[in-house]
């Protein structure tokens, strides 16, 4: 090796090394010289083979020695033009470390994440579904490429213009897949929950719902009767309207129709229109399963000798396993937290909107009016002057641009401080949904709103919707509200008609 | 040159359409499309999932989208 | 199916399938003119799509001058520039006659052009010798040095190229750029290998034709200094495989990208020779000591056919030295950026495989609507030149195709097919 110096002008200096035998790819050294002309005090840097070209982009730049000049082919030149001299052997033995140093390893290379649906398919060649949950402007486009692509598809996504969902459900029809949704939340497959779904227990209860929270309280109520769920899939809150004519369901109920592992069938939904109710149970009429069917709050209709209609999730899953919630131990008592006098009215606080139904037909079944931003038949739109009011926080006119409440419980809190510090108000209920991909611990959160409360307050009711299972254990989330002094509920149902017992209580 | 019926080599075969795959035999093997904590909630469960790097169509270009629709095959 | 789906995927598997299926021999070297019937007294042919003088960059007109004097069409380089102010020459994209030419890109009727033959359509394509390193026309470069070495192409190395390439069968590329692929070469910026391979190739019928002992050597040593030799015998390939790809009705794929310095040009199969142009974009990139960003000529070149076909960027895997330029990544980034190539093209070339891909072939046939649905531009590797002419080649790294041509070209594809 050997080094050279010059005096360039400006009183900067000219320092060249001569490695021989060193071959080294040319881009590496160009990346080496960049890292040198950055250290401080380098006006410019190179580290080059010393081919005759090479040498000529050297001189021409103001790099070369006396020593480099002299450099071949096979040579390795190191070209600095420094401050000082000092400068340039700080340069140097960078330019040593450079050359040593190992290549990055593949640390740096993150694992290809294919930029769309085809190339996903090409590397995972046996894929047998797509979850769609893209802003609800492209999700039917997205869904109809994995239909092309020979996949079903479950449409986590909103939003999606109703004349899409039609198209897309017909197509999918013609290719024999299911599209599940829009609007779909919950999927439970071979006990993998997808989406907002709980760890439930497997079984040979198929469901089949137009609603995700509805799954997932008839799931989790299945698991804590002993029973357990083959799948669970959904089809969308649209489904079953006349426009859509149950087009998924109807495909549901094929699927689950020739599973084996399936003994009886759940299916759960707000009533549909007389025709596409009749072509729903025409398929049941022809199966060789059982059915539950939760029409929430549905009218008798004449069912085929196969099915029992339950007008609440609560009754769908207790016929479904044959066991009853009230023959386990009861998990309340009359507590000793009663509303003040003065107090009458309820307000239950929803994140899901099935919960939400299910509790207004509670309140229908006790002959007790009742308001709703999203009312069942029979039930009042709601009013600032309404009495009794159960809210559905998961509605649109609440959710637009802001968090679903199941995912941020802060969008409840507000409602909630509200409500608790209203004279007028006796009792608040509420749901509380665990599992996938809801809040880690929405208990806690309640909890501290709680703490904060006026000890002159309303009782507050809940249920917690999950399973000890899921990642925030049913039983913790419990443990925790019972600490708040929460009043709980073994399920949505009863619930509500706790919190219609508090309010008897008061007079 | 000889008339296509038949794909040329090297572009990914359609799935047959008459023996659709089943949605329910085995563990779902998924591809996900949005929203990252599904595919990592599924990835906690040891579940076969791959994440799209998804982005808008035609950079959200919604006349560009619809032209495309149009012309896809 | 509808209608418009079955014919864009017919059209498509056949475009897929001739550029597949081409066979590729480099044949011949003869006289631009004796190639192309219609280069005559004035006529200049130059890379990318059609460009006026006054649009031209300063590289461009350093070489217009320059040939114009080489061609003696003017006294010298004050007077050749005067003379194409004033509209004395036709300037005309080198595509429109079966041509391509790097950077500049400057094909006039007396310089040599290799001729490479598509034996499985029949057609041929053409494009000049490569000058060197350093400063050459190519890069803008117009002095006596420049002039008299294209004197020596044209005298010396052209006519003997030809004559031992017509006394052989002519050197088949399709294996030759596959031998390549798997030693590093990418084909646009890497060409070491392949330039290797061919002097192997012609050694022997170069040593055998020609008798001038002396004249040999400055043949070899030419050859054998330049590693990016084979880049134009690359670029020919390209233009014989993407020729016969032209006007298949309803057809998506890209049969040409290139520029010119000021515009980028793309042509599409279904929509014939028009181009659909934007402004260029500049390179990123690394550059020699003394260099930088600032000293950049925009993108220019016919170079690109080269990512037209699935080699350069789009082959990045292959040569993973070349992503470690600026804007590429590391070079463990380089099967990525081969991966998301292929999600805008149609098929993989089975005859060119990357052995860093469990021998995946290239991924072929760019199709403008994946380009716009998924907003991944085609990715170039090219050298970068200065933007004064003559200077030469001041760096390397990578340059994007711009999605407004592609954007605009599929605009037209759907006027074309009825659907907008």
């Amino acid at each position: 090796m050997g080094v050279g110096k010059a005096t360039g002008c400006d009183m900067s200096v000219v320092f060249n090394q001569v490695r021989t035998g060193v071959f080294l790819d040319s881009v590496v050294l160009m990346r080496i010289s960049r890292e040198l002309a950055d250290l401080e005090g380098i006006e410019e840097a190179a580290l080059m083979i010393g081919t005759p070209s090479n040498l000529a982009i050297l001189e021409r730049a103001g790099l070369l020695s006396e020593l480099g000049r002299q450099a071949g082919g096979g040579d390795l030149v190191l070209a600095v033009r420094a401050r000082d001299a000092a400068t340039a052997e700080i340069a140097a033995t960078e330019a040593e470390r450079a050359l040593e140093r190992p290549s990055r390893t593949g640390s740096q290379a993150e694992t290809w994440q294919p930029r769309t649906l085809r190339s996903a398919c090409s590397v995972m060649t046996d894929a047998n579904f797509a979850l769609v949950s893209v802003p609800g402007d492209f999700a039917a486009a997205e869904a109809r490429k994995a239909l092309r692509l020979g996949l079903h598809v479950m449409i986590f996504s909103d939003n999606v213009p109703l004349e899409e969902e039609v198209a897309l459900k017909r197509e999918a029809t013609e290719a024999g897949l299911l599209v599940m949704g829009p609007d779909c939340g919950t999927v439970i497959i071979g006990g993998v929950p997808l989406a907002f779904a709980n760890q439930v227990s497997r079984g040979d209860i198929g469901l089949i719902g137009a609603s995700g929270t509805g799954i997932q309280e008839v799931s989790s109520l299945i698991t804590r009767l002993g029973g357990g769920v083959s799948h669970a899939l959904g089809v969308g809150g649209r489904d079953l309207s006349d426009a859509v004519g149950g087009s998924s369901m109807l495909a549901a109920l094929k699927l689950l129709n020739n599973d084996p592992g399936t003994r009886h069938v759940v299916l759960i939904s707000k009533p549909p229109s007389t025709a596409v109710a009749k072509s729903i149970l025409t398929e049941v009429a022809a199966s060789d399963k059982t059915f539950s069917i939760c029409f929430i709050g549905a009218a008798p209709l004449s069912l085929p000798s196969n099915a029992t209609l339950l007008r609440t999730l609560k009754a769908a899953a207790e016929h479904a396993v044959g066991t009853s919630i009230n023959a386990v131990a009861k998990e309340w008592g009359e507590g000793s937290v009663l509303p003040g006098a003065g107090r009458s009215r309820i307000v239950g606080l929803f994140c899901g909107g099935t919960l939400a139904a299910e509790a207004q037909v509670v309140f229908i079944d006790e002959a007790v009016s009742v308001a709703s931003n999203a009312p069942i038949p029979g039930v009042s739109q709601l009013v600032a002057a309404s009495h009794h009011v159960l809210v559905d926080l998961g509605d649109d006119s609440y959710t637009r641009g802001r968090p679903h409440p199941m995912i941020d419980p802060t969008v409840r809190e507000g409602e909630l401080v509200r409500a608790l510090g209203d004279p007028t108000v006796a009792v608040v209920l509420l749901d509380v949904v665990i599992g996938h991909g809801a809040h880690v611990n929405p208990a806690s959160a309640i909890a501290r709103v709680l703490c904060k409360a006026s000890p002159d307050r309303p009782v507050v009711v809940a249920s917690v919707t999950g399973t000890k299972r899921d990642p925030q254990d049913r039983d913790a989330q419990a443990s925790i509200l019972r600490g708040a002094g929460v009043l709980m509920a073994p399920s949505n149902a009863d619930a509500a008609r706790l919190a219609l017992a508090c309010l008897s209580l008061i007079d | 040159m000889s008339k296509t019926s038949e794909l040329p080599p090297g572009q990914s075969p359609q799935r047959v359409k008459d023996t659709p795959v089943s949605l329910i035999q085995g563990s779902p093997r998924v591809i996900n499309v949005g929203l990252s904590g599904f595919a990592e909630a599924l990835a906690a469960q040891g579940v076969a999932v791959i994440q799209v790097d998804w982005s808008p169509p035609a950079r959200g270009d919604a006349d560009l989208a619809t032209l495309l629709s149009k012309l896809s095959d | 199916m509808s209608d418009v789906r079955q014919v864009l995927r017919e059209a498509n598997a056949e475009a897929v399938h001739r550029m597949l299926a081409a066979e590729p021999v480099l044949i011949d070297v003869v006289a631009a003119a004796d190639a192309i019937p219609e280069l005559g007294e004035g006529m200049i042919l130059h890379a990318g799509p059609p460009i006026s003088w006054e649009r031209m960059c300063g590289p461009m007109r350093g070489a217009v001058a320059g040939i114009a004097v080489f061609e003696g069409w003017a006294n010298d380089l004050d007077a050749a520039a005067a003379l194409a102010a004033r509209g004395a020459f036709q300037f005309r994209p080198n595509h429109d006659f079966a041509a391509v030419g790097p950077m500049t890109g400057m094909t006039t009727a007396s310089q040599p052009v290799m001729v490479v033959e598509n034996q499985a359509s029949g057609n041929r394509a053409f494009c000049t010798i490569n000058e060197g390193l350093g400063k050459v026309m190519r890069f803008g470069g117009n002095d006596a040095s420049v002039l008299t070495r294209l004197a020596w192409l044209r005298d010396v190395l052209g006519p003997a190229l030809g004559t031992a390439l017509r006394s052989s069968e002519g050197i088949e590329l399709k294996s030759l750029v596959a031998r390549g692929l798997t030693m590093g070469d990418e084909m646009h910026q890497r060409n070491v290998a392949c330039s290797s391979l061919l002097l192997r190739s012609l050694a022997a019928a170069l040593a055998s034709t020609c008798g001038d002992r002396a004249i040999l050597t400055t043949i070899l040593s030419f050859i054998a200094s330049n590693d990016q030799f084979f880049l134009n015998i690359a670029m020919a390939m390209g233009k014989a495989i993407t020729d016969p790809v032209r006007d298949i009705k309803g057809a998506s794929v890209v049969t040409a990208m290139s520029r010119n310095g000021t515009d980028f040009g793309i042509r599409v199969s279904g929509l014939g020779d028009e181009w659909f142009t934007a402004p260029v974009e500049m390179p990123d990139g690394l550059y020699f000591p003394g260099f930088s960003a600032a000293d950049a000529n925009p993108d220019m070149g016919d170079s690109t056919i080269i990512e037209t076909i699935g080699l350069g960027g789009f082959a990045m895997a292959a040569a993973p030295a070349v992503a470690g330029f600026v804007g590429a990544g590391a070079p463990s980034n380089a099967a990525q950026i081969t991966h998301t190539m292929r999600e805008i093209t149609l098929a993989e070339n089975p005859e060119w495989t990357i052995p860093a891909l469990d021998y995946q072939g290239v991924p072929t046939a760019i199709d403008i609507r994946r380009v716009v649905e998924t907003g991944i531009a085609p990715m170039i590797n090219t050298g970068i030149a200065h933007r004064e002419p003559g200077v030469g080649q001041v760096g390397a790294g990578v340059v994007r195709a711009p999605l407004a041509c592609f954007e605009s070209a599929l605009w037209a594809l759907g006027k074309r097919l009825g659907v907008t």
